[in-house]
C-alpha cells in the first residue's frame, strides 16, 4: 500500500472542467488507482484541510492544483499544499495561465463585485448587499474567503514544478503527463508536460492545405461562413490561433469544425502569448496602409484581449487592465 | 555558459564622454558584474594604443566577448570587430555600448544621471554579451551578366557602359524597336541637334556590340532567384516574323494592304499592318498588327508572304519563353505620358487641333506624318496662332502633384519649331512658373522669350471651347497683368505631365522594388544612392525613377552601369551577419512568415515529411520581420535573438527600478 505515490487534487478558480477531465480518464483511472494513493481531492473524497495540516511536509508525492488564484483560500490552501507536497503540477489552463476566468483581470474587483450581486440583469438585491468576511448567519458567525485584487496563476503564489496545458487537459495529455511524473525520469522544472514543442500546425491535418501566402482583407467568425472543413480555416478567413499554441491535443477543436483558440497556451521560446499572436496576425492582414489596416482592426477585432488573451491574461506582459489603486480604470 | 569570458572597455571619446561621466566609474561597476574578467577605461578606445589594449587582454585574459562603451555602432562598430579579428575571435562576440549619442551627449546637464546610466547600459550589455555566439557569413559566386529592361536612352547607355566593361548585356525592350521617346524627338534641347541624328548611331553600337544581346518586343515575366544568381524569365511575344530569317528588306511593309494609325506618329500618322515601328528601327525587323492584317482579320491577303524574299513571314508564330541568368537587372523602363484626356477642360482626344507636346514633336520631324511641316491635324492647314500650355496635369492636385522636369524647356523648345517653320506665327506659351535650371537652359528661355510675336502669360487656360473652322476659343487669367485674355489659337500644344509606364506596376512586384508617392521607383537613398534599390543587384537608371531630361537622364544611366559592374566585378555576394535562422524542432511550418518577409526570402518545404520553413541566406537582408512574425519562437534573427534582446530588457527594466 505505502508504495503507492500518494496524490492530492484540488481546485481554486475554475469551471470544474479539469476535475471532470481527471474523471474521463475512465477505466485508466481505475488502473492508476493500483499506483495512485489519493490523499486530498475535496470534490470526490472526503479529506478535510486539516488532515492535509496534520501531514508532515513533503510526504504527499505530487499535488495536482487547477483553476486559478482568485480568493485568499485558494492561497492558504495551496501554500500549505506546496509544504507538504515534493512536486505541484499546475493542471489545466487556469492554473497554467489563469485561463478564463483570468480575462476578468480587465476589470477591478469592486467593479466585478458590484456587477456580479448588484448590477447584472438577473439579480434582484435590493439592499445591495455585498459579500463580506464576515457575516452574522443563523448558525453564528460566517467567516468567508476575501476576493483577491486580480486572479494569478499558481506559479504568482507557489513554486510550481510542471504544468499540464488545456482546458481542459485532454484525456491523453493527462495520461502521458502521468507517465513521465511515474517514470522517475522527470524533465526539466518548469516543463509543459504531456504535449509537443511545436505549434499545433504541426500535428494538423490541413497544413498540408495551407497556401504558401495567406492575405486576408477581412477575417469571418465561423457562424458567418460554412467552414470548408478539409482545407485549412486560416487561408479561409477564420482566425485559427493553431499557430501560436503549443500542439499536443490532437487537433480535437479543428477536427470538430471550431478553430483553435489557444487553451494550450504559447510555446517554449515565447514569452507573451497574445502579443505574439497579434503579430501573426499582423503578417497576415493584406492591407499596406495604416487607415485601412486601423479600419481592419476596428472591424474585425473588437475584442482582441477575448481573442487572443483568451487563456493566459494574468500571464502576459500586461497582465490586465491597469489598475489604479483603489479601482479600476476607466476609458 | 559558465565559461562567458567578458571584457568591457569604458571609451572617454575625449571630453564627449569622460567630460560628463566617470568612465572609469563605470568600468569599476561593471568589474563587479558576472562573467567580467577585466574592465577598463581609455580616453581614445578606437586609437591605435586603445585598440591594441584591447587586442593584448583578449589574449592575455583569453576573453570571448568583448564590450565596448563608446560612440554609435554605426560609427565604430567595424573598427572594434577588426580588433576582434586580430585576437582570433569571431567579429560577433562584441557589443558596443552607446554610451555617447545615447548617453553623455543628451543628458550633458544631468552627469549623475547620465553615469547612472550607462552603468545600466553596460550591465545590461553584459547580460547579453552571454548569450552572443559565432556569426559566420556565407559567400555566394556572382553571374557575370546583366538583364537591362527597356531600350530608351537609358538602357541604351547602361547596356554599353556594361557591354563595354565587358559584361554580356539581354536588353529587353518590349516594342519591336530601342530608341524610347528620344527616337520620337525631333530637336533636342537646349542645343537644338537632331534627336535621331545623334540617337541612331548608338542604337546601331548596340546592335553591333558582341557583347548585347537585344530581345525587342519582349517582356519580363518572373524574376527568381537572388542578387548576383537572378533567374529571370521573358516572354517573346509572337511578331509573326521569322526574324532569323528575316533581312529587313521591306519588300512586305511596301507591299501590305492594310492600315493603321502610326504609334511612333502619335496616331498622327498612318503605317500598314505589318510595319517597323520606324525608318531607323534597332532591330530592323517587321512585326504583325493582328487588328489589322487582312490576313488575321478575315483570311485573305498574304501578300507579305508571297513578296518576302527569304520566306520569313509565319503566321502561326506563338509566343516563347526564354529564361536568362544574370547577376544583376538594370530598370530602365522610361516613363509615360499622362492621358490628357483626363484634363477634360482642355478637350485633347475631343478637339482636333489639341495635341500634346509629343504630337508636336512628330509634325516637327522630317520623317513625320507632314514630313516636318507643322499644320493643323483638323485641316492640314498652318496655323496662325498657337497656344502652349504648360504644366497640363503637372503640379495639380487633381492630376500629378510633382513637376515633370522638362515641359519647360520642351515648350521653349516648341516655341522654336514653330517659329523657325511659320515665322510669321504668333506663340503663346502659358506658364504656372518657367523652370529652366539645367545647363544652358536659362539662356535658351531667354533668347526664345524674346522673338517678336512670341508671348509668356503667367496662367492657366479654363475651358478650351471649338470654332466651327476648328479654332480654339478660351479664356486665361494672366496673373502677372492682372487681366484675362481672350484667346482664338489655331493649335493648342499641350506639355502634359509624366508618370510611370503601366506595366511598372506588375514589374516593380516581380521585381520586389518599391515606389514612391508618384509611382515611380523607390531609390535607395534619394541623395547618396539614387541609382541603386533595396534589392541588391537591381539598379535603375533614367526616368523609371523619376521624370528626367537626356542629360540627367544619360548621367543616371552611366551611374547605374557603373554601380552594377561594381557589383559584379567584385565577385560574389554575401550574405548579412544578421541572417533568420530557422529552428527545424520547434517550426511547425505554419507559413506565416513566408508573406510577411519583404525580400520573398522565406519558402516552406517537406523535409522528412514535415514542413519547415527555410531562409535563402543570400536574400535574407536580416530586416527581423519573420522572427517576430513567428509565433512558435522557431525564426531567430541572428545577433537579436529574443534571449539576447530580453536578457538586456529584463536588467533594463530592474535597473529603472
Ligand atoms: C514632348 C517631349 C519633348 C522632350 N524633349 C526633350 C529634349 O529636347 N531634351 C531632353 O533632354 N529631353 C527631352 N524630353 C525628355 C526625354 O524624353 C526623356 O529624358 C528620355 O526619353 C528618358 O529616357 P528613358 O530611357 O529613361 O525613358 P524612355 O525614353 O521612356 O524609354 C523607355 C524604354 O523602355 C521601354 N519599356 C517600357 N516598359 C517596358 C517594359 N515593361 N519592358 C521592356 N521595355 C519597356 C519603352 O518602350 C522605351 O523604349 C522630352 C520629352 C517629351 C515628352
Amino acid at each position: 500500500m505505502s508504495d503507492r505515490v500518494k496524490v492530492a487534487l484540488y481546485w481554486c478558480a475554475s469551471c470544474g472542467g479539469c476535475e471532470e477531465a481527471v474523471v474521463d480518464l475512465a477505466e485508466e483511472l481505475i488502473r492508476l488507482s493500483n499506483s495512485l494513493e489519493i490523499v486530498f481531492w475535496p470534490v470526490a473524497v472526503d479529506f478535510k484541510k486539516s488532515d492535509v495540516e496534520a501531514m508532515p511536509d513533503s510526504s504527499i508525492d505530487i499535488s495536482f492544483i487547477n483553476g486559478g488564484i482568485r480568493l485568499t483560500e485558494h492561497e492558504e490552501v495551496v501554500k500549505l499544499l506546496r509544504r507538504k507536497s515534493k512536486l505541484v503540477v499546475a493542471f489545466g489552463s487556469c492554473a497554467h495561465g489563469g485561463g478564463v476566468p483570468g480575462l476578468a483581470n480587465m476589470y477591478s474587483r469592486d467593479e466585478i463585485l458590484r456587477y456580479a450581486y448588484i448590477e447584472a440583469p438577473t439579480v434582484i438585491n435590493s439592499e445591495g448587499a455585498l459579500p463580506k468576511e464576515l457575516s452574522g448567519g443563523v448558525g453564528g458567525e460566517l467567516e468567508l474567503p476575501k476576493v483577491l485584487k486580480l486572479l494569478k496563476p499558481l506559479d504568482e503564489v507557489v513554486d510550481v514544478d510542471f504544468y499540464i496545458p488545456g482546458c481542459a487537459p485532454t484525456p491523453d495529455v493527462i495520461k502521458k503527463s502521468l507517465e513521465t511524473l511515474l517514470s522517475g525520469k522527470l524533465p526539466p522544472k518548469g516543463s509543459v508536460l504531456g504535449a509537443s514543442s511545436k505549434s499545433l500546425c504541426d500535428e494538423c491535418d490541413l497544413n498540408k492545405t495551407k497556401p504558401e501566402k495567406i492575405l486576408l482583407k477581412d477575417i469571418k467568425r465561423v457562424h458567418q461562413v460554412r467552414l470548408d472543413l478539409s482545407k485549412c480555416y486560416l487561408s479561409q478567413g477564420v482566425i485559427c490561433l493553431g499557430p501560436v499554441t503549443r500542439g499536443g491535443c490532437g487537433t480535437l477543436c479543428v477536427k470538430g469544425g471550431m478553430p483553435c483558440t489557444g487553451c494550450f497556451g504559447p510555446l517554449d521560446n515565447v514569452s507573451d502569448y497574445g502579443a505574439r499572436a497579434l503579430s501573426f496576425l499582423a503578417s497576415v492582414i493584406d492591407y499596406d496602409d495604416e487607415v485601412q489596416a486601423e479600419k481592419f482592426i476596428e472591424e474585425y477585432i473588437p475584442d482582441p484581449v477575448g481573442w487572443f488573451y483568451r487563456y493566459n491574461l494574468p500571464k502576459s506582459l500586461i497582465k490586465g487592465r491597469y489598475q489604479r489603486q483603489g479601482g479600476g480604470v476607466h476609458g | 555558459m559558465s565559461d562567458v569570458r567578458i571584457g568591457v572597455y569604458v571609451c572617454h571619446c575625449g571630453k564627449n564622454i569622460g567630460g560628463v561621466i566617470n568612465p572609469a566609474k563605470v568600468a569599476e561597476h561593471a568589474g563587479k558584474l558576472p562573467n567580467v574578467v577585466i574592465s577598463r577605461d581609455y580616453v581614445y578606445m578606437c586609437s591605435s594604443p586603445g585598440q591594441l589594449l584591447i587586442e593584448e587582454d583578449i589574449k592575455k585574459y583569453n576573453l570571448n566577448r568583448v564590450i565596448v562603451a563608446a560612440c554609435s555602432p554605426r560609427m565604430h562598430e567595424p573598427t572594434f570587430q577588426g580588433v576582434l579579428k586580430r585576437a582570433g575571435l569571431n567579429p560577433w562576440l562584441l557589443q558596443m555600448v552607446n554610451v555617447r549619442e545615447h548617453d553623455t551627449w543628451v543628458h550633458e546637464n544631468v552627469p549623475e544621471k547620465a553615469e547612472e546610466k550607462a552603468k545600466d547600459l553596460v550591465a545590461a550589455a553584459v547580460a547579453r554579451a552571454a548569450h552572443l555566439y559565432e556569426i559566420n557569413t556565407v559567400r555566394a559566386p556572382v553571374v557575370k551578366s546583366a538583364v537591362v529592361i527597356g531600350g530608351g536612352i537609358a538602357g541604351i547607355r547602361a547596356s554599353l557602359d556594361l557591354a563595354n566593361a565587358g559584361i554580356k548585356v539581354y536588353l529587353i525592350e518590349k516594342k519591336q524597336s530601342i530608341g524610347g521617346k528620344m527616337a520620337q524627338l525631333d530637336k533636342t534641347f537646349p542645343t537644338l541637334d537632331c534627336s535621331q541624328c545623334i540617337l541612331t548611331p548608338l542604337m546601331v553600337d548596340v546592335s553591333r556590340h558582341p557583347n548585347i544581346e537585344i530581345y525587342a518586343y519582349s517582356e519580363v515575366v518572373d524574376v527568381s532567384g537572388s542578387a548576383g544568381d537572378f533567374k529571370v524569365k521573358v516572354r517573346l511575344k509572337p511578331t509573326y516574323v521569322d526574324w532569323s530569317k528575316c533581312t529587313g528588306c521591306g519588300a512586305c511593309v511596301e507591299k501590305c494592304p492594310g492600315r493603321a494609325p502610326k504609334e511612333f506618329d502619335e496616331g498622327l500618322g498612318v503605317r500598314k499592318a505589318i510595319y517597323f515601328e520606324f525608318p531607323q528601327a534597332v532591330p530592323r525587323r517587321p512585326v504583325i498588327d493582328t487588328e489589322h492584317c487582312l490576313w488575321f482579320t478575315k483570311g485573305i491577303c498574304k501578300v507579305c508572304e508571297k513578296v518576302c524574299p527569304v520566306g520569313a513571314i509565319d503566321y502561326k508564330q506563338v509566343e516563347r519563353y526564354v529564361e536568362l541568368n544574370v547577376g544583376a537587372i538594370v530598370v530602365a523602363i522610361g516613363y509615360e505620358l499622362y492621358d490628357l484626356s483626363k484634363l477634360s477642360e482642355y478637350g485633347y482626344g475631343k478637339f482636333k487641333n489639341v495635341i500634346s507636346g509629343l504630337q508636336l514633336e512628330r509634325l516637327s520631324s522630317a520623317d513625320g506624318p507632314t514630313r516636318g511641316k507643322i499644320l493643323r491635324p483638323s485641316d492640314g492647314k498652318e496655323p496662325k496662332t498657337v497656344g502652349i500650355v504648360l504644366c497640363a496635369g503637372s503640379r495639380d492636385e487633381n492630376h500629378v502633384k510633382y513637376c515633370c522636369r522638362f515641359g519647360c524647356a520642351a515648350a521653349i523648345k516648341h516655341v522654336y519649331y514653330i517659329k523657325h517653320a511659320l515665322p510669321d506665327a504668333k506663340v503663346l506659351v502659358f506658364y504656372t512658373d518657367v523652370r529652366a535650371f539645367g545647363k544652358g537652359y536659362e539662356e535658351f528661355y531667354q533668347k526664345f522669350r524674346s522673338e517678336e510675336n512670341v508671348f509668356f502669360i503667367r496662367g492657366r487656360p479654363a475651358e478650351i471651347f471649338e470654332g466651327r473652322d476648328g479654332s480654339l476659343i478660351f479664356d486665361v487669367y494672366d496673373s502677372n497683368t492682372n487681366q484675362l485674355i481672350n484667346v482664338r489659337a489655331d493649335l493648342v500644344v499641350l506639355e502634359g505631365a509624366v508618370v510611370p509606364p503601366k506595366d511598372w506596376e506588375p514589374l516593380r512586384r516581380i521585381l520586389k522594388v518599391s515606389c514612391d508617392p508618384g509611382g515611380f521607383a523607390l531609390e535607395l537613398h534619394p541623395k547618396l544612392r539614387p541609382f541603386e534599390t533595396t534589392s541588391d543587384g537591381i539598379f535603375l537608371a533614367g526616368a523609371i525613377q523619376g521624370p528626367k531630361d537626356i542629360p540627367d537622364t544619360v548621367a543616371h544611366a552611366a551611374a547605374a552601369a557603373a554601380s552594377a559592374i561594381g557589383f559584379l566585378a567584385k565577385g560574389y555576394v554575401e550574405s548579412v551577419p544578421y541572417l533568420a535562422v530557422v529552428n527545424e524542432d520547434l517550426c511547425s511550418g505554419c507559413s506565416l512568415c513566408v508573406p510577411i518577409c519583404p525580400y520573398g526570402a522565406i519558402s516552406v518545404s517537406e523535409k522528412e515529411g514535415k514542413r519547415v520553413a527555410k531562409v535563402d541566406v543570400i536574400k535574407c537582408k536580416g530586416c527581423g520581420a519573420c522572427a517576430a512574425t513567428c509565433p512558435s519562437g522557431a525564426m531567430q534573427q541572428n545577433y537579436f535573438t529574443d534571449k539576447q534582446v530580453l536578457s538586456e530588457v529584463v536588467v533594463l527594466a530592474g535597473g529603472a527600478k
